[in-house]
């Protein structure tokens, strides 16, 4: 009985590094392209504190940054694809 | 086509019934977060999975190939042992649906396979050390690597994502869990329909039909790729209904997580060459996932049938496998008794699975009062306990829809001790 711990620990790895970045890449599009929350959102009424930025939208390099994290995950999607069909 | 004979055909039906089988069992494992969190209409999930484990199943014929070359000793199998094992697959997988349990349907099929060959030629056409670290070894890794990878996504997406608005977010989660899910459908059609596939042409080639060395040719695939897709299209609405609420409860950014790892998983293990069971490792990013949300909860009751179920997946499809098998060795009448008891059985569960209907409508309601048309609200207090009791042995573990059910509409707590028969809903 020879078990591949190589094999088992490599899809392991492998598995544990892919999810993280992708999760995180895709994550920070998220945060990229959503506003910020005011300090006073929630479901408390607007009176919020002193000069909040109220929900403030991103700034057009967070929301190319943004696309460029999306891109990255299609990227990431059609690497999957193309490990399916190879 | 034309030098088929009687038994071949059997065999070749009952594979795609398996395959049918296997379709609607793991409907769940792609798409079950996707309905719970309300990414997808669970009609639309189910069509677009269908649509995806056709596409997959013309993909490639390598798994196909390779089905027939390790597990079992494939000189000594003759097509009775075959129409055995899957026999038994159908049943298990049909057995766990009806409970609501997610179980591996390639376990089945090799449990029945397994236990088939056994009981027909004996222990030395087992390959033991394949069975351990082909099916065994995996089945403990599977759950483990991905609900850690889950886990680990969902800590860091919570975190990175904290100074935003949920409702805003959810949005972009829900696309990005979609994706997930699709990669998800596109590797089962590929990897499951060519089990069936590497089945059908297994009984080809041992009834002299196709060369040994042959691949499976154009109408074998074409067939277990629209089988697998009737099968997922139809949906396991009761499995769904356990990955997707019954095993935690899955927001978006869960949802995303655990999808996007049990993708990546299924896909680095099937291209490092490392199978492991696409609804373990589907189940175990779920855990994962609701591990990883501060607050978050799994359920262990839950979990533990299902792993319950897991370690019997082998020997129980092994042990009404390799019984089909002694009975099908008997000839011809042994054959046909064993379809027409399958033919019952399948029957008898299906008739059970309609006391307490789960599908598209109230897959996602665990807790509402929805009354189907199973134990409906004219049950008096008297019945419940009993009433309860019976759905408990038969139903889906989150059976708060049903006890609400039985109980004229309330809406039953959600503690898990609600559903013990004893302790009926006294409000109102």
């Amino acid at each position: 009985m020879n078990i591949d711990w190589a094999a088992l620990g490599q899809v392991s790895g492998v598995s544990l590094v892919a999810t993280i970045t992708i999760v995180g890449v895709f994550t920070l599009g998220i945060v990229g392209t959503s506003a910020r929350r005011s300090p006073a959102a929630g479901d408390a009424t607007g009176t919020g504190t002193t000069g909040a930025t109220a929900a403030s939208a991103p700034s057009a390099l967070a929301r190319s940054g943004a696309y460029a994290c999306f891109a990255l995950c299609a990227a990431f999607v059609a690497y999957g694809i193309y490990l399916i069909v190879a | 086509m034309e030098h088929i004979t009687l038994l071949i055909g059997i065999v070749i039906i009952t594979a795609l019934v398996f395959d049918f089988t296997n379709g609607f069992h793991d409907t769940a494992n792609a798409m079950a977060t996707t309905i719970s969190t309300g990414a997808m209409k669970p009609k639309a999930a189910v069509a677009m999975s269908a649509v995806l484990n056709l596409v997959g199943a013309f993909l490639s014929v390598e798994v196909a190939k390779t089905i027939s070359g390790g597990i079992v000793d494939e000189s000594g199998i003759r097509p009775e042992v075959i129409f055995a094992g899957l026999v038994g697959a159908i049943m298990w997988n049909l057995l766990t649906w009806l409970v609501g349990l997610p179980s591996s349907s390639s376990h089945a099929l090799y449990g029945g396979l397994i236990g088939a060959t056994l009981f027909s030629a004996g222990t030395g056409a087992i390959h033991a050390d394949v069975v351990m670290t082909k099916v065994l070894l995996p089945a403990v890794a599977a759950p483990l690597v991905a609900g850690l990878a889950a886990l680990a996504a969902t800590r860091l997406t919570y975190r990175l994502a904290r100074g935003r608005d949920e409702r805003d977010t959810a949005k972009g989660y829900r696309s990005g869990q979609i994706a997930s899910a699709a990669l998800v459908s596109l590797a089962h059609g590929t990897n499951d329909a060519q089990k069936t596939m590497g089945v059908m042409t297994l009984a080809l080639i041992t009834g002299g039909v196709l060369a040994p060395d042959a691949g499976p040719p154009f109408w074998v695939i074409a067939s277990a790729g629209i089988a697998i897709a009737l099968g997922t299209y139809l949906g396991g609405w009761r499995i769904i209904r356990t990955m997707g609420k019954g095993l935690t409860d899955i927001s978006p950014p869960q949802g995303f997580s655990a999808q996007t790892g049990a993708a990546t998983v299924i896909l680095a293990s099937s291209h490092l060459g490392f199978g492991l069971s696409t609804t373990q490792v589907c189940s175990g990013a779920i855990m994962g996932s609701g591990l990883g949300r501060k607050g978050g909860v799994v359920r262990w009751s839950t979990a533990t049938r299902m792993f319950v179920a897991w370690g019997l997946t082998l020997p129980a499809a092994g042990l009404v496998g390799g019984l089909s098998a002694l009975l099908a060795g008997q000839g011809t009448w042994g054959v046909t008794a064993v379809a027409l008891a399958a033919i019952a059985a399948s029957a008898w569960i299906w008739v059970r699975s309609r006391h307490e209907k789960v599908d598209h409508s109230n897959v996602n309601d665990v807790n509402s009062a929805d009354s189907g048309d199973g134990a409906g609200g004219a049950a008096t207090p008297a019945d419940t306990g009993v009433l309860a009791d019976a759905v408990l042995s038969v139903s889906p573990p989150p059976t708060e829809a049903a006890l609400a059910a039985s109980g004229e509409g309330i809406p039953a707590p959600r503690q898990e001790s609600s559903r013990r028969p004893d302790q009926q809903p006294t409000t109102v």
